[in-house]
């Protein structure tokens, strides 16, 4: 139960911090999430996108 | 961190336990009264509807449609084909020189623009370069007269004819539709326009083709008026893709299905973040339900009657 305790005494427990880690925390996930999904997108239609070929034309 | 995990959901996802379950679902059957030859018939019956239905099913959604005379396009692999597939930017930028050298002579586009093109087949700079070579009219200027000037990045693509009088005076009659939709306007979408654009051929013995019409299998009634547009070898393109008359009539089906669809890409980038987002949250769901159901599941109800007094 270590961690758990230490999340909730840490994080959770207050309302305060329990926003603040909802906060924080979305952005995070936004930010990871995005990136995976990019990635997802940008290698399996490696070459076919307009970042992909741009290169030749400026 | 996984050892968290398992603790949180040591309670075993909030099972509940089957002998605190106490209700028998078969007290609610209705069949409960039948005699075994009336459940007999009834799972035949029921047999036989699913069974048409499902057959019926099929030869609708069947290609086979025998009832019709023109030709349906097969599908083909479009390099966006798949549920996750990207537009071939290469291919659109091709699309539109083969749109521009070809088709733009007699098809107008006029609900795409120059500055749709940017970011997608062509840059800032270019996209400018190639609404330049039009001329626009536009005005009035302060002398109440209207002028020419080359186009600019707002400027959708020039129409060939003034109106629709026009056009059909100049093509026998024919009408040659307004292309920035024409995959969205027309069944089998590019396969439809691929097929329509290397389908020409001699008409069978015994179809009669009156001057000015052309055979095409694929066009409703088989006789279109647009004669056949794309040959081998054509125009050339800029990036030295050799220029068949497959591969001129692939581009630029791409293209016209970008036109048609500009938000492609995008819906389908956001298709792997809306899945990927709905398959996390599944996970929360299906505890919240077990959740919510522990107690109504583990909870003991009894029904008391009233006594008469
Ligand atoms: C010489 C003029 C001319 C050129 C060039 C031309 N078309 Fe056409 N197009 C027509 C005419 C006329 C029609 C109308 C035919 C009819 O209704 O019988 C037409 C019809 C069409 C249709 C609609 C068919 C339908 O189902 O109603 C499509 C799609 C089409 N053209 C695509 C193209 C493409 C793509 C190109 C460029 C590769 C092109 N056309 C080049 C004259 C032309």
């Amino acid at each position: 139960m270590a961690l758990s305790n230490t999340v909730y005494n840490l994080l959770f427990k207050r309302t305060s911090t329990f926003m603040l880690t909802i906060a924080v925390g979305s952005f995070a996930f936004e930010r990871g999430f995005d990136r995976l999904t990019e990635y997802i997108w940008e290698s399996h239609n490696h070459g076919k996108l307009w970042k992909h070929i741009k290169d030749k034309y400026e | 961190m996984a050892g968290a995990v398992t603790r949180v959901f040591s309670s075993k996802l909030l099972k509940t336990h089957p002998s605190l379950v106490q209700i028998n679902v078969s007290h609610y059957s209705t069949t409960k009264g039948w005699s075994k030859s009336k459940k007999a018939f009834m799972t035949t019956l029921g047999m036989f509807a699913g069974g048409a239905g499902a057959l019926l099913y099929a030869l609708e959604s069947s290609c086979v449609q025998a009832g019709d005379l023109e030709l349906h396009p097969p599908h083909l692999k479009w390099s966006h084909s798949g549920w996750l597939d990207s537009f071939d930017h290469a291919s659109i930028r091709r699309g539109y020189e083969v749109y521009k050298n070809v088709c733009a002579a007699c098809h107008s586009a006029r609900f795409v623009c120059y500055r749709n093109l940017v970011g997608v087949s062509h840059t800032e700079a270019e996209a400018k370069r190639e609404a330049e070579e039009i001329m626009v009219e536009d005005g009035p200027n302060d002398k109440g007269d209207m002028f020419k000037r080359p186009g600019k990045l707002s400027d959708s693509f020039p129409s060939p004819y003034p109106n629709e009088e026009a056009a059909r005076a100049a093509n026998n009659g024919a009408y040659p539709p307004d292309l920035s939709y024409i995959t969205a306007a027309r069944h089998g979408a590019e396969d439809y326009v691929f097929h329509l654009l290397t389908g020409y051929m001699d008409p069978p013995a015994g179809v009669q083709i009156r001057e000015g019409l052309y055979f095409n299998p694929y066009f409703l009634g088989g006789a279109i008026g647009m004669a056949q547009a794309l040959y081998n070898e054509i125009i050339e393109y800029e990036d030295g893709t050799p220029a068949t008359q497959a591969q001129l009539a692939k581009d630029v089906s791409t293209f016209l299905r970008w036109c048609a669809e500009p938000e492609h890409d995008t819906r389908k980038r956001f298709a792997i973040k809306a899945l990927g987002l709905t398959a996390l949250l599944s996970f929360g769901l299906f505890y919240l339900k077990r959740y919510k159901f522990s107690s109504l599941k583990s909870r003991k109800i009894s029904f008391k009657p009233p006594s008469k007094q």
